[in-house]
């Protein structure tokens, strides 16, 4: 046995499939193999090429040293526990696996990652919010490494027009824990050939970052102190007023917001009518502040439901056009289209039209038929032509109509026994009247998906009205937590059970 | 076309002696074969010999230079039969396929292979696909060859170990008119390295020559009496050659022989993990220069009688690293040292796992034990417990501190299906399907479109083996309100599908249906062409319609959709299979070109046409973020990467809002999902123009015009009840 205590360099890459953890592996080992070391690097690829998430691993030992020793380094082909130098990860996730296998360690490795996220299918799919905290997924790997360099490094990319994997590098070289001066690893990126311009870029943005010891938290944002409202219409004024003068401060925004989304959806008396809802939960003699600010929220939303042409108005707007130029990265140049995809049927079409022929139409025989017949398959509607535009326009000029409309009757029917439910609860238990209030989420969505909200809603309202005195504000989130837990309510059904409430 | 195009790592083929190869594992072999003089090459791919085989088809060039035939097999049984041409000619041929899975396809060509035995170098290279990220049942190969008797190699994971392993395999081979398997593990084929090359060889005898000169001798035909007396051949004349040869080349090491006394027989597969859990130990340096002795087996099969002795001869106690289950190299040795009467204690699976990958990890707690046992280590000192105090005052909550454990905040990242897959439209279909029908047993089969067990579809009950999905359903076939479904892919189809599957279940006259799910190439291992690929390929027929096949077998109801993508008629096909009054086996073939091959071949094209000034259009699909209610059915129905979620821009919301990644392809699923799903009204999909014609910007200047004014009149109508 020699006396060498030397040990290669071990280099662990976790990323996901087609994000280029092959050729940042690539890139070590050519930059090794050019800069006098023995490189070897391995992965398990296999059907983690489709999306799936993988570990390449590298060592490195440096030649000349081998040979002064006589020997030939034996590497090996995985990495163990706690015997990594330099993780690097393309994602927040993907680093926070690191921590779990154990490769990153408070006395050796640097953690190098980028902080954005993507999201896994089960935070995708969830039916409402089901997204893990960023903050705990850093909590966990900021105290598991010896050095931890992180930034956003999608944005760092996007804004070099590269991938992730030359902001990778670059970090990994700004880090300095790797024997190879920027040159080396310059030359390495033009040595490979592709998209060397801007690999080179994300290269040296990425290197400048590290070096500058980019290994804090990032910059918390302070949040801009909303600018304070300067209506300019009288009826508007007088709603501002009306909220600033008779509403309580911690719960002004929400409700100024409220009364924007209104104005919005109707015109100033429908927010008049919102305000004169919320005031008589402002009166309720609980004062809860948290009832007062989860009603105005839910209020809101439930009162600017989502129908026919309120979809109508917000497809053709001058803004909403330029949103989607900029997400399909249109160039100066070139011509965009925008193509809607609908599917009104003779729910929604009634449901538009004046109350009184919108409801002979949903009673009628032959007329109904004739419409189920036109509206059995979706449609495309181009807005961005003159047709299409025109003809979305004369739906969302439907709103004049909306308050005799069949769906605002049904709507406003469950808002006022939402909002009674709420006054009578926040009497004798004002945490679950907050919790009835929050129970708006359930209902959303369009056509079906509205409709298993509604299913939901009903039936928790029932297990509510069942329950009577007896419910405790966490069962109720717990129903309504089970209810958004699975398309065909087997959760929901089995929370039921659970509490006798079935 | 394959995945990966090997076509400037194929230049390192030409490599002539003493220059230095750098590159892939799985490339090396194929150097070597090169310059061992092999005749022919066979083989079907998989993980992880897939690179193989795709090195082999974009090296056709220098095979037939050389004057090699390369066949893409159609299964792995084709492959192994194929070696049949080395039992009568010294011709030296190589198949290769995924281990286990393959090696069970070939069991019957492999028994008669190696019953009859072989004149010319027959090499087998199975590519190990064991442990993590594997996708097939945990089992060990080593069982065929012990059962057919042909001799195992698994060699030391390094480039020169694997290039030797390959020659010396061939010889022996010869030497002992046996075939002979080498055996890499996952890993070792995708390990990036380098050794001194040799010259490419050509070999003497061709297969030009044995078809103009026909040899044959009924001794080795499997057919009684000669399949007794290749029974007796093999214990009495085949073994001990191996054994004569395998000692005289030396191709088992020994490391630090007498050091100590005590010593580790390892496998060559896991020699460097050994010795890094010996490093990590103090007991080795990084050259392998080790304190306790080692035995390292690069022939895994047989075991060699004199040199077990020898390794084990004075020695207290030996530790036998052996992956996998049952641990047969462990019962060898355990009778070779009782039968010799030696007093050496044999440890293995009492100080390893029985069953699971030896990873770093496991190979270093194992050692450990085997050293503290003997006293080479003193135990690791026993952390102190930590006393937990509580403190006495409220201390104000860190919010750096995490509350949740790692385990529920680092989720499973399942694979599934690319953007833009033309399969995924398939299963949101079937979903649409469920709702309708209700749930009906799906049986399975290997292929991407496997990925559907997963989130978000949830779909198949089991599977049984590539091309085995119509199989796995015979059984579930009487007089019931609902048919199964069995799925199915082309790779599969082609594989043995055909047969056991679709022409079985008219034979036996079937009333299920089996989805043949088309993408023109077998893309799970790859993207290689098949017999029913549209590509046009130089050296292999292709265009062969899975319909007419269907047809031919018998299959009355045969329907094929063209286009995946539309999925009210994939939804409407679906349900008219499985309603239908019509008897007998029903046939949908779901037809849409993978479009991961497809992205691959237009991308280019599309840049050079745009550089080029042509009218391009492309596509890209969008969600509203201020009509998305944040309920995510379209992410349930879909699972696409590109269909991701961002938080909401309205500060009334809470929940996230769908959102399309800049990734998408403009696939059309997302559109037709939310029309045949009737969603929602947020998608939209862009069409952005390149290079417009006159006419086009003409027309776009009209409509700005126009809309443009009425948009800022309603702005200014807003705009007035602004605050």
């Amino acid at each position: 046995m020699t006396n060498t205590r030397a040990q290669p360099i071990k280099i662990a890459i976790l990323a996901m499939g087609g994000e280029g953890g092959g050729v940042l592996a690539d890139w070590i080992v050519d930059m090794g193999e050019a800069n006098g070391y023995v490189a070897q690097t391995t992965s398990v690829p296999g059907v983690a090429q489709r999306t799936g998430a993988t570990i390449y691993y590298v060592e490195l030992y440096p030649s000349s040293q081998a040979e002064n020793d006589g020997g030939t380094p034996v590497l090996a082909l995985m990495p163990l526990p706690g015997d990594v130098d330099v993780v690097l990860a393309s994602e927040l996730m993907e680093a926070g696996r690191a921590v779990q296998r154990g490769l990153v360690t408070r006395e050796r490795t640097t953690l190098i990652a980028s902080t954005h996220r993507v999201f896994s299918i089960a935070e995708k799919s969830a039916m409402g919010d089901g997204r893990v905290d960023s903050g705990q997924l850093l909590a966990h790997t900021a105290n598991a490494a010896k050095r931890f360099i992180r930034f956003d490094m999608a944005q760092a990319a996007e804004a070099s027009g590269s991938v992730i994997s030359a902001v990778l590098f670059g970090a990994l070289a700004g880090s300095g824990v790797l024997p190879f001066s920027r040159a080396q690893f310059e030359a390495t990126i033009e040595r490979g050939g592709v998209g060397v311009k801007p690999s080179l870029k994300a290269f040296g943005a990425a290197f400048e970052r590290a070096q500058g010891g980019d290994d804090g938290e990032p910059v918390k944002e302070v949040p801009v102190a909303a600018p304070a409202p300067q209506p300019r219409h009288p009826a508007v004024r007088s709603l501002v007023e009306r909220v600033q003068n008779s509403f309580p401060a911690e719960a002004q925004d929400l409700l100024l917001e409220g009364v924007r989304r209104l104005i919005d959806y109707q015109d100033p008396a429908y927010a008049d009518l919102y305000l004169d809802r919320m005031a008589s939960i402002a009166a309720l003699p609980s004062g809860d502040r948290h009832l007062l600010r989860e009603t105005a929220r839910h209020l809101a939303l439930w009162m600017s439901y989502e129908d026919t042409a309120r979809v109508a108005a917000l497809k053709t707007r001058a803004t909403r056009f330029e949103r989607v130029r900029g997400e399909a990265r249109v160039q100066p140049g070139q011509v965009l289209a925008i193509n809607e995809y609908m599917h009104p049927r003779l729910q929604e079409i009634c449901e538009t039209l004046p109350g009184g022929i919108g409801r002979w139409l949903m009673n009628s025989t032959l007329p109904k038929k004739i419409v189920e017949r036109f509206t059995q398959h979706g449609r495309v509607i181009q807005t961005s032509s003159l047709r299409g535009y025109l003809m979305l326009r004369m739906v969302a000029a439907c709103k004049r109509w909306r308050l005799s409309t069949m769906r605002y009757a049904e709507e406003n029917r469950r808002i006022e026994e939402w909002l009674q439910r709420i006054a009578a609860t926040a009497r004798r238990n004002p945490e679950l009247a907050v919790e009835l209030a929050q129970c708006q989420r359930l209902v959303k969505g369009y056509s079906d998906t509205h409709e298993r909200g509604i299913r939901n809603y009903d039936t928790v309202m029932r297990a509510f009205e069942r329950a009577g005195d007896a419910l405790a504000p966490a069962t109720l989130r717990e129903l309504r937590d089970a209810a958004l837990a699975d398309e065909h309510g087997h959760k929901l059904r089995a929370a039921l059970v659970q509490h006798a409430l079935a | 076309m394959a995945e990966r195009s090997f076509v400037e790592e194929v230049k390192k083929l030409r490599l002539s002696g003493g220059e230095v190869f750098r590159g892939e594992g799985i490339l090396a072999v194929t150097k070597a074969l090169l310059e061992s003089g092999v005749s022919y090459v066979a083989g079907y791919q998989g993980a992880p010999i897939s690179h193989l085989m795709d090195v082999l088809a974009d090296a056709q060039d220098i095979l037939a230079e050389q004057g090699i035939r390369f066949e893409n097999s159609a299964s792995e049984a084709t492959a192994a039969a194929t070696l049949a041409a080395s039992v009568n000619y010294p011709l030296r041929g190589a198949v290769t396929f995924k281990a286990t899975v393959g090696t069970n396809v070939a069991s019957d060509a492999l028994a008669n292979l190696a019953s009859g035995g072989v004149t010319g170098g027959a090499l087998i290279i199975v590519g190990e696909d064991y442990g993590e990220g594997s996708s097939i049942m945990q089992e060990r190969s080593h069982a065929f060859a012990m059962k057919s008797q042909i001799w195992l190699l698994d060699p030391r994971p390094n480039l020169p170990s694997i290039v030797d392993a390959v020659k010396q395999g061939f010889d022996l081979s010869e030497a002992s008119n046996t075939p002979v398997m080498l055996q890499l593990r996952i890993r070792a084929c995708h390990v990036h390295g380098h050794f001194v090359a040799g010259d490419n060889k050509r070999a003497k005898f061709t297969l030009k020559d044995a078809l103009e000169n026909p040899q044959r001798d009924v001794g080795r035909i499997v057919l009684p009496p000669a399949s007794f007396v290749h029974e007796q051949e093999k214990v009495k004349n085949r073994w001990p050659a191996a054994v004569r040869f395998i000692e005289e080349r030396k191709l088992n090491e020994f490391f630090s022989e007498d050091a100590d006394d005590i010593g580790i027989i390892v496998q060559g597969g896991s020699y460097n993990t050994l010795v890094r859990a010996l490093e990590r130990m103090g007991l080795a340096d990084v050259y392998g220069n080790t304190q306790v002795p080692l035995y390292v087996m690069n022939v895994a099969y047989p075991v060699i009688e004199s040199e077990v002795i020898r390794f084990c001869e004075g020695k207290r106690a030996v530790l036998v690293v052996e992956e996998g289950q049952p641990n047969f190299v462990e019962q060898n040795l355990a009778t070779i040292l009782r039968q010799a009467g030696s007093s050496t204690v044999l440890h293995g699976k009492d100080m390893l796992p029985v069953a699971g990958e030896y990873t770093a990890a496991e190979l270093l707690k194992g050692a450990r034990s085997f050293c503290e046992r003997y006293e080479r280590l003193a135990p690791l000192p026993v952390p102190a417990p930590v006393r937990k105090v509580i403190p006495l005052t409220e201390v104000a909550a860190e919010p750096a501190q995490p509350v949740a454990p790692l385990g529920e905040v680092v989720h499973a990242r399942p694979p599934g299906f690319c953007t833009g897959c033309p399969e995924r439209p398939i299963f949101s279909a079937m979903k649409l399907v469920e709702r309708e029908l209700g749930p009906h047993h799906v049986s399975a089969d290997i292929g991407c479109h496997l990925f559907s067990i997963l989130p978000p579809f949830n779909i198949g009950n089991t599977t049984m083996g590539y091309g085995l999905g119509g199989a796995g359903a015979a059984a579930l076939n009487a007089p019931a309100g609902k048919r199964a479904i069995s799925m199915m892919g082309d790779g599969g189809f082609w594989h043995n599908g055909l047969t056991s599957g679709v022409a079985n279940a008219v034979f036996n006259k079937s009333d299920n249906l089996t989805i043949v799910v088309d993408n023109n190439y077998t893309s799970a291992t790859g993207g290689q062409d098949i017999l029913s690929s549209n590509a046009v390929n130089k050296t292999r027929s292709t265009g062969h319609e899975i319909e007419s096949a269907v047809r031919g077998v018998g299959v009355k109801w045969v329907k094929t959709m063209r286009r995946t993508y539309d999925i009210a008629g994939m939804r409407d096909a679906l349900k008219e299979a499985l309603t239908t009054k019509e008897k007998g086996p029903k046939v949908l073939i779901a037809q849409s070109e993978c479009m991961l091959n497809k992205q691959r071949r237009e991308k280019p094209l599309v840049r050079k046409a745009i550089a080029d000034g042509k009218r391009m259009v492309r596509e890209k699909f969008g969600v509203d973020s201020d009509t998305c209610t944040g309920d995510h059915s379209c992410i349930r129905l879909s699972g696409c990467p590109s269909l991701s979620i961002k938080p909401n821009p309205d500060p009334l919301r809470t929940d996230p809002v769908a959102a399309v990644l800049d990734s998408c392809v403009g696939c059309g699923v997302c559109g037709e999902v939310s029309h045949a799903a009737v969603l929602c009204p947020s998608f939209y999909k862009a069409q952005i123009v390149s290079n417009p014609s006159r006419w086009d910007q003409l027309r776009e200047r009209m409509r700005a015009a126009v809309i443009g004014w009425m948009q800022r009149g309603e702005a200014r109508r807003r705009e007035a009840y602004a605050f």
